[in-house]
């Protein structure tokens, strides 16, 4: 169901600039929560941005995701700037999140969350909906089945099938049967398609932030923020969450990664980017960071938080 | 349905010009003072749907109420008290002062009804706000209806009748000019009004900023929670809140009597009406804000009446507010008992 | 005493939880038919207790009937009217119950759309009155109701985009107040301008035969079934429409935005957008509504369309269980009727209704028939320990 991103050995060779902070620096009153911050994020891969708690971690990701918009300098994402439009629109752009306290829509099942992502790829809308008249042709298997063994009940799958075939089916409700298809695959794929039909609130934490995950990746983002989605997680869950991750990046997508766990940013980013006050120390593979003095310096003012 | 209880000064016939400047401008002075005088009121009623905003982020629909109640809580005691028409200065204001309390009495006893049957039990369930208004519009009609069928007729001495009165009020003070600026006559109950508002505010204000219970109330306002957990006992502020509220529309009643010397069981309504628009104004949950909306609003509608029909006050106070909080989501001086959450 | 109420409540909630979940649990065929009795029993209602046709009646059914007490309402024009809120809670349920808007000027809608056919379709409406000396034309010429429909619908839609477009930016408790000053304004406008009919109204409002006159064979002045069946058709085709609407995608990025607005906009819904979308939609209906009313009453006054009537369409919304369409529709039921029957009591009627209401939101704060969701939601909020120590 998913786009595969193109990402042969070839590109990789020479990456393609996805994300680009170019000297951003973002000023509350008088004080300064980001400073001069210059990075950028190529396509396909999967960059930590950490830091001690207070090093403008949050703030960053947010003048990314546009919901900050920089005192000076620029986020630019495929080229186009980010700042200033409405979240909607940076979503359509190929941005999507997760919060760091988790922002699921409690009464929807979890089935209806990421049906409420996979929407935002729709394009039938309000008109759509309430007459249905936008018919489209449907693929072979698309068409209703004859299957039952009720000879009347026969006949009447029998006459929805042929109308099908002359008439067509609504666009919105192709859209309707495909948004469901990806988003049971996509509960699946995160693992908590057991329980598709529960309400999102009634679900526990573990299942919530992978949830979170799911709703946001069917928006088809091309780049998936996720903030501190290890938060309240054993080691167990984080190894799990790990392999998640993982996951899906082999699906081709590229991941912002923000988090203060150390090991876990180690044993999964390829990049990572270290902010201390508002200001990047240190960049790079997670082996020259780790061994960074600056950085060690930063996370020993915090021992309880690098382990 | 039922007419308005709202007497309206009216300027001249019905207007021949659509717009009539000259009325306007030709009088500035005098309008500004009629509007004030106006506003001080609705700035009174304001304050207490600012408080309960403030502390609970809810509307007290039947704050309207509170204050017709108190408009005949001072009624009763003054034909209680066998009160004639124009007594002696002296006998006046001893008057004026029990009015006073006991309009602030009766509608602060209202208003902590009001807490406990209609909010109480539904605070405890954390229950949605439209819920609130809900039972707070049946419990203002219920007062409506219980002054309109029984309690009006008590309160003016003629028992428990069955009839929609509307009950004259005996003149205290006679309303005659006692200054004179830039063309306005200025009457004395003119002044006591804006004068009496300023004083209640100033007095609310030292009690909210100064007192302990005020700190009280400002930190539920901030975080209920926090509050909570640093021991501020969340029930009796909110208490002192609705009590706080009901003595402000118990002076503002008292104005009202004095202003207009007629009471009626629906007169809450329209005025309830303005106070919380005067109060959005303002910025909602901000006590000087409501102070300045009450007074804008009242100046807003003697220009509007003026400058064409009286019946286009309403539109024009509504426009107002709609530009205003367009252009100013929080209204004119923001929020901030509780902190602006927009 | 709040005790034994709450003990009987309790009870009721039992019995009404339990047939929601046998409702859902029957099979598909089974739910069909009987929802066919159902609309069959609707249209058959103005004879309750009367068998047409014949001269038998079936006793016990008669005492629902309004004009069955002394000066008692005609049956069916009380049915209309229950009709016509009916259609008025659809519509404001999918700005309250669905979108989570609060809408306190609801009426100005139903006036938009009554005053379009009373200023379009009416022979003796200034409006109208002004074509007719522009054009020469002869002074009984006026727009067809036919066409006053689509009229209505677009002036009343237009009217929701108007209001929404400024203020659903504005928070939920502000929306409150702005939406409150709508509704005063549309009635005010129309009682102080001349094009209006001012405070006297306009008359000659006219019905699918044309301008009202006892030579109408079937929406005529004297027998309101017919008035009553129209409605109830046009109350079904609404319901269908909105059904789409709730479970489509239109409907989910509503519920989206009322559970969190922010996390819906970073999801790809634009609030905006879905928000007046639903303002126009019930805007729409309330105009339907309010063009019905205006062609079975010939004629309006602006005095009708005050804020109380804004105030009971709300109520009518929440009492019977915001957010589920067959819950809205008995609260509207309910609030259209319970006052007819009780005509008796008149004296005491608006004070029965003020005790109901607060005595069904403190016992039953989700509605008569709640929506599963409302329900879950509130016992989830009873649960949490409060924030009271």
């Amino acid at each position: 169901m998913l786009p595969k991103q193109k990402t042969s050995p070839e590109d990789a060779a020479k990456p393609e600039v996805l994300l680009e902070v170019d000297g951003v620096t973002l000023r509350f009153g008088g004080v300064v929560a980001l400073d001069d911050l210059s990075f950028n994020l190529y396509k396909g891969e999967i960059l930590g941005l950490i830091g001690p708690n207070g090093a403008g971690k949050t703030t960053c990701f947010n003048a990314m995701t546009g919901v900050y918009r920089p005192t000076s300098g620029a986020v630019r994402f495929d080229g186009q700037q980010v700042s200033g439009r409405k979240p909607h629109r940076i979503n359509q752009m190929g941005i999507a999140r997760t919060f760091q306290n988790i922002r699921l829509f409690p009464e929807m099942t979890a089935l209806e969350n990421v049906l409420v992502g996979a929407d935002s790829q729709h394009r039938t809308s309000v008109v759509g909906a309430l007459f249905r008249l936008y018919r489209v042709k449907p693929k072979p298997e698309e068409l209703p089945t004859v299957d039952s063994a009720n000879g009347l009940v026969r006949l009447w799958q029998q006459v929805r099938r042929s109308s099908a075939q002359v008439f067509g089916i609504s666009r919105h409700t192709l859209e309707e049967r495909a948004g469901e298809r990806k988003a049971y695959e996509l509960l699946s794929f995160v693992g908590i398609d057991d329980r598709a039909n529960d309400l999102a609130r009634n679900l526990p934490y573990g299942y919530q932030r992978r949830l979170e995950i799911a709703r946001a990746l069917a928006t088809e983002p091309k780049l998936l923020c996720l903030d501190e989605p290890a938060a309240g997680f054993n080691p167990a869950e984080k190894e799990e969450l790990l392999e998640l991750i993982r996951k899906i990046r082999d699906r081709g997508f590229t991941v912002l990664l923000i988090e203060h766990d150390m090991r876990l940013v180690m044993g999964v980013t390829d990049r990572i980017v270290v902010l201390e006050f508002g200001k990047k120390i240190a960049e790079g593979a997670p082996a020259e960071v780790r061994d960074n003095p600056k950085v060690i310096a930063a996370y020993l003012g915090e021992p309880a938080d690098a382990a | 349905m039922r007419g308005r209880g709202f007497p309206r000064p009216r300027n001249g016939a019905k207007g021949e010009k659509p717009v009539n400047f000259d009325a306007l401008f030709g009088d500035l002075a005098q309008h500004t003072v009629d509007g004030l005088s106006k506003g001080a009121i609705y700035a009174l009623v304001a304050l207490g749907y600012t408080l309960v905003y403030g502390v609970l982020r809810l509307i007290n629909f039947a704050h309207s109420e509170i204050f017709m109640v108190g408009t005949f809580a001072i009624l009763g005691t003054w034909s209680l008290l066998g009160v004639a028409d124009n007594p002696p200065i002296g006998m006046a204001i001893v008057y004026l002062l029990i009015g006073l309390v006991v309009g602030a009495l009766a509608s602060g006893a209202t208003a902590l009804t009001v807490e406990r049957v209609a909010y109480r039990r539904l605070r405890r369930m954390n229950a949605p706000p439209l819920i609130f208004l809900i039972t707070a519009i049946g419990l203002s009609l219920v007062l409506v209806e219980l002054f309109a069928l029984w309690m009006a007729g008590f309160f003016s001495g003629r028992g428990f009748t069955e009839n929609r009165l509307v009950i004259g009020i005996p003149p205290l003070l006679k309303q005659e000019t006692v200054l004179s600026v830039a063309g306005a006559d200025i009457t004395n109950v003119q002044i006591i009004m804006v004068v009496a508002a300023l004083v209640m505010l100033y007095g609310l204000d030292q009690f909210i900023n100064r007192t302990r219970y005020g700190r009280g109330v400002r930190a539920v306002a901030q975080s209920p929670d926090t509050a909570a957990l640093m021991g501020v006992h969340q029930d009796r502020v909110i208490m002192l809140v609705f009590v706080l509220g009901g003595l402000m529309a118990g002076a503002a009643a008292l104005l009202w009597n004095m202003r207009y010397g007629i009471t009626k069981f629906d007169i809450g309504f329209v005025v309830g009406l303005k106070a919380f628009t005067a109060a959005v104004l303002g910025g909602i949950g901000n006590l000087r804000g409501a102070l300045l909306g009450g007074l804008l609003l009242g100046v807003i509608e003697v220009y509007a009446a003026t400058l064409t029909r009286s019946t286009w006050e309403d539109v024009a106070a509504f426009v107002v507010l709609v530009v205003v909080l367009i252009f100013r989501p929080t209204g004119l001086l923001g929020e901030s008992l509780g902190k602006a959450r927009a | 005493m709040t005790e034994a109420l709450r003990q009987i409540n309790e009870r009721r909630r039992h019995v009404l939880g339990g047939m929601g979940d046998r409702w859902r649990a029957l099979p598909r065929w089974q739910r069909w038919l009987t929802l066919l009795a159902g609309v069959a029993f609707l249209y058959y209602l103005p004879f309750l207790g009367d068998i047409p046709g014949t001269n038998l009646i079936i006793p016990g059914l008669d005492w629902f009937r309004t004009d069955s007490i002394d000066g008692g309402a005609n049956w069916a024009g009380v049915l209309f009217v229950c009709a016509l809120y009916v259609l008025v809670a659809v519509g404001l349920n999918v700005v309250i119950g669905l979108a989570g808007l609060l809408d306190l000027g609801y009426v100005g809608f139903y006036a938009v759309g009554a005053y379009s056919v009373a200023l379009f379709g009416s022979a003796e409406s200034p409006v109208v009155g002004a074509l007719q000396e522009q054009f020469g034309l002869s002074s009984d010429w006026a727009i067809a109701w036919a066409i006053c429909i689509p009229i209505a619908l677009a002036f009343s839609l237009v009217a929701g985009v108007l209001l929404g477009w400024p203020t659903l930016r504005l928070r939920g408790d502000y929306l409150a107040i702005v939406t409150l000053g709508f509704g005063e304004i549309i009635r005010i406008v129309a009682k102080n301008s001349g094009w209006a009919g001012e405070a006297q109204g306009v008359p000659g409002i006219p019905g699918p035969e044309g301008p009202p006159s006892p030579d109408n064979k079937v929406f005529g002045l004297l027998d309101i079934k017919p008035w009553y069946w129209l409605a109830l058709s046009v109350v079904l085709v609404m319901v269908l429409l909105v059904r789409r609407l709730e479970h489509s995608r239109v409907g989910r990025s509503w519920l989206a935005i009322r559970e969190d607005e922010d996390a819906a906009a970073v999801m790809g819904v634009y609030p905006f957008k879905f928000k007046l979308w639903a303002f126009a939609i019930g805007a729409a209906l309330g105009g339907f509504s309010g063009l019905l009313f205006a062609s079975r009453s010939a004629f309006i006054q602006p005095e009708t369309f005050n804020v109380q009537l804004s105030i009971l369409f709300v109520a009518m919304v929440v009492v019977g269980g915001s957010g589920n369409m067959a819950g809205v529709a008995v609260g509207a039921f309910l609030l259209a009727y319970l006052p007819e029957r009780f005509r008796d009591f008149s004296e005491y009627r608006v004070l029965a209704f003020g005790l109901a209401l607060v005595l069904i939101m403190l016992l039953r704060p989700q509605g008569l028939l709640p929506s599963r969701r409302r329900t879950r939601e509130l016992q989830d909020r009873a649960k949490e320990p409060a924030n009271v120590a």
